[in-house]
């Protein structure tokens, strides 16, 4: 799928027809929601039909009316439900005007037509080249002036006419190169080619709008996006006089639904940046600072690099940056501090949130703390299911959908337009700034939303396996590696983890974890050897990957051990908590699975007769093991 | 692909341009007895069969498409070559 198709957005659900039939309560935020995937012209006809039914219902109530006349050269009437729909995504109620095909003139200089009469509160003019006439001699500099002249003059009536009429702010679109050259490039040396007359015309009209309370569409630079020999599809122009390939009327659909809700002033504020991953390559809390991928000479540094500049670029342009990351704060800083490569700096970051929290959670504290709303927020996280969590919990926030390659996040950031504006401000530019001084530092929100129905929709999948030889590279590497959720942090070489294999008074496990999004591959490792008498286990080993975190993994390996323990005829677990300097988030972890503290935390027992797994939101699977029973 | 494929594959389409899960296909249905389908939305449609069945229709050839059986004969005839 093309950047052009919306790849930014989640697919539609399957049964998004059925959905758009049955909206209830809260239409308007459920039309949002339903807005907001990648949809197909055919799905924004349909989601427009049911919006249009819900207004005359009055029943859009969340989301801001608006008012919309196109006036344009050929068939616009198949682009009219598409913005409808996209409008909706972008927090628009917008109902679509149009002037009867190829009445622009007359419609926007008669005060009485049906649009006039709508009171508009925009009107686009949408007109592609062949408003521009061509000059008998193309290269007869007099001539091809007047041409462009003419096509302006024309625009600028239409435009004008409406808003003398109604007052609408005008939206003036650039003109779409053709697809071809008449000779070669000779062409950009004659006034009078196409190529020579677009440019001009162009750059004239975006001049024309300085100073006014005018918009201007790029839709020039839609088109290259889209790729010139596929936006011109001449069959379809000659058939019905439409103005371009319909599979563009997507993407075209949201640049004007953007405008629009900036001019009402929904503009995103504020990108909220993941760290791990997000913006360099690996963990920080695992790989340590010498670990992780960052810097010129890598092409995975590079492209986190370019990350960085692109946030940047925007900051410098108004956007406030924020972090939220599940880390320790000190451990989430330290690359802003010390690493040599590191483009964006603490002082970048209006409000900085590293924990251990839900992300909507952190998203709230954040929007609170800037004194914005989280829908001026936007994510950029690399996890897909910290994405869906967000969206779940706070459809509000946009979160743009990645592509695994780092390298295309900056691009697919951009392409969403989160940040489109109808103009740039001094104070603008200021704003970035402003805010990170004013930002506080927030405590952290000690309630974090109830995540069971959540958890539940997940679909996760537990499988448990003893070690194995085909397991034994990633358990060694995990032994040796995971630092944050790392009981003893005990390491391990391959070798000596081909012995636990066979060792029969070893207990070993390794887990794997599926959802829908996926698999999340291996992501806890457990040792458990005989303890101080032959009815006593101790846990030597128990990591986990901090990405599964918050999702009851621990309580089904629990549960796991538990019953392993059981079935060999133990009745008590013996967990060690040793203390690294980097392992302070499982300070608690015995704590929290119910075990009694010992000594001074670092010796936790629990009985194993009397412990009552917990409800897990998962199902378990079983995969070449004993089951002991 | 034979015919009865094509009635198939063509079914959801269908479906899908016209926002009707009804809809079942016969050769000589045409605009006439179909509520959504004038002349905007047969631009829709034609575009979602060229895409499904991955073949373009010449300009003639669109306008010869007015009812089910023509379509079906047309990708009979095109996906075939």
């Amino acid at each position: 799928m093309a950047l052009t198709d919306l790849k930014w957005l989640p697919a539609p659900p399957a049964d998004f027809r059925h959905l758009c039939r049955n909206i209830g309560d809260d239409a308007g935020a459920v039309v949002r929601n339903l807005a907001s995937h990648a949809l197909d012209l055919n799905q924004l006809t349909t989601l427009a039909k049911a919006i249009n039914r819900l207004r005359s219902d009055g029943d859009l109530g969340s989301l801001t009316p608006m008012r919309l006349g196109v006036l344009g050269n050929g068939t616009t009437s198949l682009f009219g439900p598409a913005l409808t729909a996209t409008a909706a995504r972008h927090g628009l109620n917008l109902e679509i005007v149009e002037a009867p095909y190829d009445q622009a003139i007359q419609t926007a200089l008669d005060l009485a037509s049906e649009l006039n009469r709508a009171q508009p509160d925009a009107v686009l003019v949408a007109f592609d080249h062949r408003i521009i006439a061509t000059p008998d001699d193309v290269r007869d500099e007099a001539e091809s002036a007047a041409c462009v002249e003419a096509a302006l003059e024309k625009v600028h009536t239409i435009g004008r006419g409406v808003s003398v009429a109604t007052g609408a702010t005008v939206v003036y679109q650039t003109l779409v190169h053709p697809p071809t050259h008449l000779l070669g490039s000779y062409d950009r040396r004659m006034p009078g080619t196409p190529h020579t007359l677009v440019d001009r015309f162009n750059e004239k009209l975006i001049n024309s709008i300085d100073g006014t309370g005018d918009i201007l569409l790029d839709a020039g630079a839609i088109a290259e996006m889209v790729g010139l020999d596929t936006w011109h599809d001449i069959t379809r122009w000659h058939l019905a006089k439409i103005p371009f390939v319909q599979t563009a009327i997507p993407i075209y659909a949201d640049h004007v639904a953007r405008l629009l809700a900036a001019l009402a002033g929904k503009s995103r504020k504020c990108l909220v940046l993941d760290l791990d991953n997000t913006l360099w390559g690996g963990v920080i809390g695992d790989d340590g600072l010498a670990g992780i991928v960052l810097g010129e000479g890598d092409p995975v540094g590079e492209a986190f690099l370019d990350i960085q500049r692109t946030a940047l670029k925007l900051r410098a342009l108004g956007v406030i940056l924020a972090v939220s990351s599940k880390n320790e704060e000190a451990t989430a800083r330290l690359p802003f501090r010390e690493h040599p490569d590191m483009l964006i700096k603490e002082s970048d970051i209006a409000v900085f949130q590293a924990n251990w929290s839900d992300k909507a959670t952190n998203l709230e504290s954040i929007a609170g703390a800037l004194d914005i709303g989280v829908d001026a927020l936007v994510l950029l996280d690399d996890n897909p299911v910290e994405r869906a969590q967000v969206r779940a919990a706070l459809p509000q926030v946009a979160v743009p959908e990645l592509p695994d390659d780092p390298a295309l996040y900056s691009r697919t950031l951009l392409a969403a337009g989160y940040f489109e504006t109808v103009s740039v401000s001094a104070e603008d530019l200021l704003r970035a700034d402003d805010y990170t001084s004013r930002a506080k530092r927030i405590e952290l929100q000690g309630a974090s939303r109830d995540l069971t129905s959540y958890l539940a929709s997940l679909d996760m999948e537990i499988v448990f396996a003893p070690f194995d030889e085909t397991g034994r590279n990633r358990i060694a590497q995990l032994i040796n590696k995971s630092n944050q959720f790392n009981l003893t942090t005990r390491r391990y070489t391959q070798n000596e983890v081909a012995a636990l294999e066979t060792d029969p008074s070893i207990f070993t496990l390794q887990v794997r974890l599926r959802d829908r999004f996926g698999d999340n591959g291996m992501i806890s490792v457990i040792v458990c050897r005989p303890g101080s008498d032959d009815r006593e286990w101790e846990i030597d080993t128990w990591l986990m990957s901090c990405r599964v975190l918050g999702r009851g993994v621990e309580q089904a390996v629990l549960a796991e051990i538990v019953r392993n323990a059981n079935a060999t005829g133990c009745n008590r677990l013996r967990g060690l908590f040793i203390l690294s300097g980097r392992n302070e988030l499982v300070k608690d972890h015995y704590a929290k699975l119910g075990f009694a503290e010992q000594d001074d935390g670092s010796t936790w027992l629990l009985d194993t007769m009397a412990f009552k797994p917990a409800d897990v939101p998962m199902q378990v699977v079983h995969a070449g093991m004993d089951l002991g029973t | 692909m034979n015919r009865d494929e094509i009635f198939e594959r063509l079914t959801p389409v269908f479906h899908e341009v016209f926002d009707d899960d009804d809809i079942v296909l016969s050769d000589g249905m045409s605009a006439e007895d179909v509520d959504e389908w004038d002349s905007l939305s047969h631009i829709r449609l034609v575009v979602a069969v060229e895409e499904v069945f991955s073949l373009r229709f010449d300009s003639s050839e669109v306008v010869e498409l007015e009812n089910v059986g023509q379509f079906v004969g047309l990708i009979e005839l095109k996906s075939a070559g």
